[in-house]
C-alpha cells in the first residue's frame, strides 16, 4: 500500500470556545485531484492552514506523505505547496527576487531554470523584474501560485486560487493545475465555484461546522438519488396532475408544472407517457440534471437542520 | 543552512532596499547629535581623564546607533511581514526554529554594525579616537546589537500594531538607551540615579563598548560582559520558545 500523500486523524482545533474543527479524519491518496467544499466558516481554510503548519491542531495529526507536520515538519513542508486564499506579497521585491528567495527557503540554490520556466507557464516572464506592488490582482495570484510551487512539490493544496479572479485568468490557471496533475502531483483543491470541483475534482469531501460531512467520489455524490427536475408547459390550461405523480410536484401553476424525478427510478419518457394519458397537451419541456451545488445545498443544509 | 542563509539574504536586501531610511538617516541624526553636544559642553566636562567631553561621546552615540538599528531591523521587519502576511511564506519553508532566530538576529546584528561604521567614519573626520582593544569593541557591538536584535524579534511577534511597536521603541528602547550613559558618566549622577541605572542593561552594553576605546570604563568590563552574554542568553531562549511554539504566529 502506498503511503498517502494526506493523512488527517482525529483533528481538532478550538479558537478560544469556538471550535473550529471537530474531529476531522480525511486521507487523500498519491496523486489524487481532491476537492474540499463547504460554506464560509465551515473549517476549510483551518484544515489547509493546519496541514501548511499556519495554525496548530489542539489535538489530532496531520501527515504530508507520511511525515507528520509538527513532529517532523521539515520533510513535511518539503512535499507540500500551499497556495493561500489571500493574496499576499512582500512589497520590497521584484517578482523573479520573490521566487529564488522562496527557492532558497526550501534549500534550492540554483533553480533559475524552473523559476524561468514557471514565470513563462503562467505567463510572468515579461513582469519577472517588475516589482511585487506594480502587479495587478491576477499577476499576484499567479505569483502565489508559483511560489507554491518553487520546490516541485508532491502535494499542492490550492486554497480558493480562484475567488475574485476573471473567466479568462481561472480557466488558464485550471489548464496549469490539471498539467500538474497530469504530471503526478497531488491536488487539493478548495472553491466556492462548485463546477469547478464538478469538472476538476476525482473525490470531494464536503465540511461544515468543522465536520466532514461527506466524501465520496465525484460520481458517487452526483448519484446520491438527487436526479433531474422535469418542466412542462403547454399553451392550455394543464389538467389535474394524475394521483401517482402528485407526490413528484415541486411547482405547478395554470401553464407549467415541475417535477423531480430519481436519477435511477424515474424514466422521463415514462412520465411523459404519464402526462400525455392524462391529456396533458405538451408544447415544451425542460430537463434539467441536479449540479454538484444542489447535493451541496442539500447536503450542508440537512445538517444545520 | 540554505534556508537560513537565505533568510538572512532577503532580510539584509530589505533593508538595503530602503538604505536610505535604515542606514543613512540614523548615521545623519547621530551626527547632529554629536555636534549638537560637542559643541555645547566641549570643554565645560572631562568624564575621563585626558580625554576630551567629544571622544567620550563618539563610543556612546555609535553604540546607541547600533543597538537601536539592530532592534528597528528585527522587529518591524516581522511586524511588516506579520501585518502584510507575507511572513507565511517563511512560516511554510522547511527553516527551523533556530535557523529563523539566527537568520534574523544576524541580519539586526549586521545592519547594527553597518549603521555604526558609517557613525564612526564619519566621526574620524572630526576627532581622532583612540582604540583601546579592538576585539572588545568589536564583541560588544556583536554581541549588544544581537541582544537588541533578539528584543526586536520578541517585539516584532508581540506587536499587533504599529502603535504596540512605536510604544516599545519610544517607551523602553530609546529611554534606556538614552539613559545608560551615553552623554554622561554614571558617576556624575546622584545616588539613586545612579543606583537605578545600574538596572539598566544598556549601560553595560555602552559601558563595556566604551572600555574597548578607552581602556577606562564605570563598570568593571568583565561584569559589563557577563551582563550583555546573560541578557542574550535569556532573550534567545525567549525568541526560541516563542518561535517554536509559534505564539502568535501559527495562531
Amino acid at each position: 500500500m502506498t503511503t498517502p500523500a494526506v493523512s488527517i486523524q482525529a483533528l481538532h482545533k478550538n479558537f478560544g470556545s469556538v471550535q473550529a474543527l471537530k474531529g476531522i479524519d480525511l486521507e487523500i491518496e498519491q496523486g489524487e485531484f481532491f476537492g474540499l467544499l463547504g460554506p464560509n466558516g465551515a473549517g476549510k481554510s483551518t484544515l489547509i492552514n493546519a496541514l501548511a503548519g499556519l495554525t496548530r491542531p489542539t489535538s489530532g495529526s496531520l501527515k504530508i506523505m507520511g511525515y507528520d507536520v509538527i513532529a517532523n515538519y521539515l520533510e513535511a513542508r518539503r512535499r507540500l505547496g500551499v497556495v493561500p486564499q489571500e493574496v499576499v506579497f512582500d512589497p520590497f521585491f521584484s517578482v523573479r527576487e520573490a521566487l529564488i528567495f522562496q527557492s532558497g527557503y526550501f534549500g534550492l540554490t540554483k533553480n533559475d531554470l524552473w523559476v524561468d520556466e514557471l514565470l513563462d507557464t503562467l505567463k510572468l516572464t515579461d513582469k519577472a523584474d517588475a516589482n511585487m506592488r506594480s502587479l495587478s490582482g491576477g499577476m499576484k495570484r499567479r505569483v502565489l501560485i508559483a511560489q507554491a510551487l518553487v520546490h516541485k512539490p508532491l502535494v499542492v493544496v490550492l486554497d480558493e486560487p480562484t475567488a475574485g479572479v476573471d473567466v479568462e485568468l481561472r480557466k488558464s490557471l485550471w489548464r496549469f493545475v490539471r498539467s500538474l496533475h497530469k504530471s503526478g502531483h497531488t491536488i487539493v483543491l478548495t472553491t466556492h465555484y462548485l463546477e469547478e470541483a464538478e469538472t476538476l475534482c476525482d473525490r470531494i469531501a464536503i465540511i461544515d461546522h468543522g465536520k466532514l460531512i461527506t466524501l465520496e467520489s465525484k460520481q458517487e455524490l452526483m448519484r446520491r438519488g438527487l436526479g433531474q427536475k422535469l418542466t412542462v408547459s403547454s399553451n392550455s390550461p394543464l389538467p389535474d396532475v394524475p394521483t401517482e405523480l402528485q407526490r413528484k410536484i415541486v411547482n405547478a401553476s395554470e401553464f407549467q408544472l415541475e417535477l423531480r424525478l430519481h436519477r435511477e427510478q424515474d424514466s422521463v419518457i415514462d412520465i411523459l407517457d404519464q402526462l400525455r394519458a392524462a391529456n396533458f397537451q405538451i408544447d415544451d419541456i425542460g430537463v434539467e440534471t441536479d449540479s454538484l451545488e444542489d447535493i451541496f445545498v442539500q447536503l450542508t443544509s440537512e445538517q444545520a437542520l | 543552512m540554505i534556508g537560513c542563509y537565505t533568510l538572512f539574504k532577503k532580510e539584509m536586501a530589505r533593508f538595503g532596499k530602503v538604505w536610505f531610511q535604515t542606514v543613512l538617516s540614523p548615521i545623519v541624526t547621530a551626527m547632529l547629535y554629536l555636534m549638537v553636544f560637542s559643541q555645547v559642553l566641549e570643554g565645560r566636562v572631562e568624564v575621563f581623564d585626558g580625554i576630551s567631553y567629544t571622544e567620550f561621546l563618539i563610543p556612546g552615540l555609535l553604540m546607541m546607533t547600533v543597538i537601536q538599528n539592530a532592534f528597528a531591523n528585527s522587529s518591524s521587519s516581522l511586524i511588516q511581514s506579520k501585518t502584510l502576511g507575507n511572513l507565511l511564506f517563511i512560516l511554510v519553508a522547511p527553516i527551523s526554529t533556530l535557523q529563523i532566530f539566527l537568520a534574523y538576529t544576524a541580519a539586526a546584528v549586521a545592519r547594527g554594525l553597518i549603521v555604526g561604521l558609517g557613525v564612526l567614519l564619519i566621526a574620524l573626520l572630526y576627532v581622532d579616537v583612540p582604540v583601546y582593544n579592538f576585539g572588545i569593541i568589536l564583541l560588544f557591538a556583536i554581541s549588544s546589537s544581537a541582544v537588541l536584535g533578539a528584543l526586536g524579534i520578541i517585539a516584532g511577534i508581540w506587536a499587533d500594531k504599529f502603535d504596540q511597536m512605536a510604544a516599545f521603541q519610544n517607551f523602553i528602547i530609546v529611554p534606556l538607551s538614552f539613559l545608560s550613559g551615553v552623554f554622561y558618566s554614571i558617576h556624575s549622577l546622584s545616588g539613586i540615579w545612579q543606583t537605578l541605572s545600574h538596572f539598566n542593561p544598556f549601560l553595560y552594553m555602552i559601558d563595556g563598548f566604551r572600555y574597548g576605546f578607552f581602556g577606562a570604563s564605570d563598570v568593571p568590563v568583565g561584569t559589563s560582559f557577563a551582563v550583555v552574554i546573560v541578557s542574550l542568553t535569556v532573550l534567545s531562549a525567549i525568541c526560541y520558545r516563542i518561535i517554536d511554539t509559534g505564539y502568535k504566529l501559527r495562531q
